[in-house]
């Protein structure tokens, strides 16, 4: 089946099975590598985009469900002001270790700020709750989430 | 920036850009350099452009455990540049040039080694670059060389500057010097500069790094593998009818080998949903049918039997009389269960024949050498036909270096079945990484201390049961001495702590399943019994925990070092002053060559919920090359000791895994520990693991806490199964 979808800015046209989860469109089809599969049941938070601007886990979204809707990846949140400010705060902490889960904690992270300038830690901690690192940056996301919310004050 | 590369291509852009230094060493063992034309038998560590780009080629693998910025700041630090003006490429697989120094002919990541044994090795090539750039200038200058040095990527003195570039065709003819000076540590501006950010920070926060899970070859297939549920199981048919609903389905076939069905499609998801689909029938005869419980009973009964191996020939009599004559014994079972790995990235590489018949395996190699050999070997073609390139890894915490390959053979059958006209990319689920896997081994101590009036140990009575990880695999000669497999006992065997009277018994249990190495190995149980022991031997003797450990921690270097990394961390925890309401826990250890000593402090109470506060940590791993990705592995190797040992166990009946998915193995989420403190003691020692060493004292620190603060002694893990609730 086909469908049309906005992602990143860009209207798309995608053939699909109906059932299909977004996450495996946007990374076998459209090709769009830096959302993650981490466990495929909403379990790690390695797969999440933004739908409509609402982070959501894409490995069980399915593409009927993102069809007329703005999908937004990592590759392109650096657009967003939120987005950027995340990014640069990731790099200047080295918040990244394997970094396999840290698009996901991106996307997360600034679905946090958008709805929370200045969170505490344990108001980060209650919304990261779903995104799991294996490598166990936590204090560094921790540390950063708060970082960008510094650059996105000044 | 980050390329993965192969020689063949890295020849073929230096030719084309004309002249390149590159410096590496001869089989031999000695330097060598050349330029492009005489580069054929080369591969180095270091390599600049004569538009003056310097790239480190980094031998070991990227799992965020930080050496291509490490390796890449070592040539950077020596040759005099800047860390924004040296770039990285993983070497191909080599195990002549670019083996692990700690592993013989073998090209590997693993124990804490990285930094260890190339230390030298890419200081040194560094170095040569620098002086064969250095006679350049001076040669065309008409000046002494030493009157000459390298700023910032900028050759200057007598006068005149210029850049790397101008001298790199003339320096690539020079014959590089035997031992280049190595710069003091006085005179390092990145060794040990906290500010020295990491190179792959960048592409880790905008998706563009690619990790082997993102390769996407043309015209390739997707396999996923129906395994059996118990381990040992062989495929003896199949019904494909409802994949062949499946959009996407290409074929299934039943591996060389029987232990699975091979299922190809179009892409991950058809390949997901057609294995789900199929239906295989097994020959179980020869698979494993035990649970947990019988695994767990073989362990417990071999722990009062009399031991196979006497671990460090040790009078057994002596301690048993000094047991006797003690005025209070301590005694305490512990038992540690199955752990899977579960790297972020499930486990995946893709394979591909060329048109000039080789191989090529993409994959996020921890030890390339393994799959190497394996591939040639399947594909029936010599070692130089097959290339490993490596990529970045998801993580891997050793469970992508398996003895004998096993994800990549997996792919290699999958592809020798076809016609090798597609790419074949083998992908795991999670599902399959936590039940098909490989496991860190089930484990029992028995421990009894005997103490006199004072509180002084008199004798130590170890008992330790368990499957061994090296026995049966490749690496049996260089670890099992005398029936001993060390990785049983390490960390406790060799532990600096100076103990009177101590008895070891080793006896090894039948494996259950497959058994691997899990970050820090055989120190996950050893430092656990080694310091819930001490701390509980330091409670019957009445006395304070740090300072009843550091009486046994009197004389020699070792004790000294393993001494000053407990009083650093006891004084920055605020030691014996935690604020009302909460308690705290400290542990100790030594292993890959560094002391970690770590104090939690926790919160609440054990029915209720215990919170975890915090974690504060001294680190002596000698010279700190890169301080701040020391920092972050402590932090992330405390946080996977704690998180598994909270909650996670993989448990079997009938042979098969009871866990799925991540809901049934849980990881650490980032409430479960509020703050970590790590601190590093200044050293000029040689440097020494860090991706390891921040594992093992950590939830043995958290377990002395539960108890400091009225919880049970935790002898049995995950705690979460053993009477306390975290919140
Ligand atoms: S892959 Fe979607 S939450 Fe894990
Ligand atoms: S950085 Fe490795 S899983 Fe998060």
């Amino acid at each position: 089946m086909a469908f049309s979808l906005r992602l990143n800015g860009e209207s798309r046209e995608v053939q699909a099975e109906a059932g299909t989860p977004l996450l495996w469109v946007i990374r076998d089809e459209l090709k769009l590598t830096g959302t993650k599969f981490g466990c495929g049941v909403a379990a790690c938070g390695a797969c999440t985009v933004h739908l409509d601007g609402q982070p959501v886990r894409s490995c069980q979204t399915y593409i009927e469900d993102a069809e007329g809707s703005e999908v937004t990846t990592i590759e392109a949140i650096q657009d967003n002001k939120i987005g950027s400010a995340v990014q640069q705060a990731w790099v200047e902490l080295d918040v990244v270790q394997c970094g396999y889960c840290q698009s996901g904690q991106i996307m997360s992270a600034v679905g946090l700020l958008r709805e929370n300038a200045k969170p505490t830690a344990d108001e980060i901690d209650e919304y990261m709750h779903g995104n799991a690192c294996r490598c166990a940056t936590y204090q560094r996301i921790r540390a950063g989430i708060q970082r960008a919310a510094e650059i996105l004050e000044a | 920036m980050t390329m993965n590369t192969s020689r063949r291509n890295f020849l073929k852009s230096a030719a084309a850009t004309g002249a390149v230094l590159m410096v590496g060493l001869r089989p031999n063992g000695a330097l060598a350099a050349s330029g492009s034309g005489t580069s054929a038998q080369l591969t180095p560590f270091v390599k600049i452009s004569a538009d003056g780009t310097v790239t480190a080629i980094v031998k070991h693998f990227e799992k965020g455990q930080g050496p291509a910025t490490g390796l890449s700041t070592l040539i950077a630090e020596e040759i005099g540049l800047r860390m924004d003006q040296i770039s990285y490429e993983f070497a191909p697989s080599n195990p002549e040039i670019y083996n692990n120094l700690f592993f013989g002919p073998f090209q590997g990541t693993g124990g804490s080694t990285a930094m260890a044994n190339s230390f030298m090795q890419y200081r040194n090539a560094g170095a040569a670059a620098r002086e064969m750039l250095l006679t350049a200038a001076a040669e065309a200058w008409g000046v002494d060389p030493g009157s000459l040095r390298i700023e910032e990527g900028v050759i200057i003195g007598a006068g005149q500057s210029a850049s790397l570039g101008d001298f790199v065709a003339a320096a690539s003819k020079l014959t590089p010097p035997e031992t280049p000076r190595l710069k003091e540590p006085s005179e390092f501006r990145l060794i040990g500069n906290p500010a020295v950010r990491r190179l792959d920070s960048p592409i880790k926060v905008n998706g563009s790094a690619m990790f082997a899970m993102d390769l996407h070859l043309p015209n390739q297939m997707v396999v996923m593998i129906a395994r059996p549920e118990q381990r040992g199981g062989l495929a003896t048919g199949f019904d494909d009818t409802g994949a062949k609903d499946v959009k996407g389905f290409l074929q299934a076939a039943i591996l060389p080998n029987k232990a699975g069905v091979a299922v190809y499609a179009e892409n991950t998801w058809a390949a997901m949903q057609a294995r789900d689909a199929l239906s295989v029938e097994w020959d179980l005869s020869s698979a494993e049918t035990r649970g947990s419980d019988e695994i767990k009973s073989e362990i417990m009964a071999a722990l009062e039997a009399e031991p196979s191996y006497n671990v460090l020939q040790s009078d057994q009599s002596a301690t048993r009389s000094a047991l006797d004559d003690a005025a209070q014994v301590v005694e305490q079972t512990f038992y540690f269960p199955l752990l899977a790995h579960a790297p972020m990235e499930p486990l995946n590489c893709t394979i591909e024949a060329t048109e000039d018949g080789r191989i090529v395996l993409h994959d996020g190699a921890q030890m390339p050498t393994g799959p190497h050999m394996a591939l040639s070997q399947i594909f029936e073609l010599p070692m130089e036909k097959i290339e490993v390139r490596t990529m970045l890894a998801g993580g891997s915490f050793g469970r992508r270096a398996t003895p004998d390959a096993d994800y990549q053979v997996e792919a290699a059958l999958a592809f020798v079945m076809t016609d090798r006209s597609r790419p074949v990319k083998l992908v795991w689920s999670r599902e399959d990484d936590l039940r098909s896997g490989y496991y860190r081994p089930a484990f029992g101590h028995k421990v009894r201390v005997g103490i006199d009036d004072a509180g002084g140990i008199v004798g130590w009575d170890h008992r330790i049961a368990g499957q061994s990880i090296m026995k049966d695999t490749p690496f049996e000669a260089m670890v099992v001495k005398d029936g001993v497999d060390h990785s049983s006992v390490e960390g406790a065997s060799d532990t600096p702590y100076q103990i009177p009277g101590v008895f070891m018994g080793l006896t090894d249990t039948k494996k259950a399943t497959s058994t691997l190495w899990w970050r820090a190995v055989g120190h996950t149980h050893t430092a656990y019994v080694m310091e819930v022991m001490m701390d509980m031997v330091a409670q019957a003797a009445g006395q304070d925990p740090v300072q009843y450990r550091l009486q046994y921690l009197q004389d020699g270097t070792d004790q000294a070092r393993m001494a000053s990394v407990l009083k650093l961390a006891a004084e920055k925890a605020g030691w014996g002053s935690a604020p009302e309401g909460r308690s705290q826990g400290v542990a100790v250890h030594k292993s890959f060559g560094s002391y970690v000593a770590e104090v939690v402090e926790v919160s609440g109470d054990p029915s209720d919920g215990i919170k975890i506060e915090k974690v504060t940590c001294a680190v002596d791993c000698g010279i700190a090359v890169n301080p701040d990705v020391i920092k972050a592995q402590m932090e992330g190797g405390i946080g996977y000791g704690i998180g598994h040992n909270m909650r996670d166990q993989i448990t079997l009946s009938g042979g098969a895994v009871d866990q799925f998915n991540f809901p049934d193995y849980e990881p650490l989420r980032i409430g479960d520990i509020k703050e970590i403190d790590v601190h590093i003691v200044d050293s000029n020692e040689a440097p020494t693991g860090v991706g390891e060493p921040g594992t093992p004292p950590a939830a043995p620190a958290l377990a002395n806490a539960i108890s400091a603060i009225g919880g049970p002694r935790l002898s049995a893990l995950p705690m979460v199964e053993h009477g306390v609730n975290f919140a």
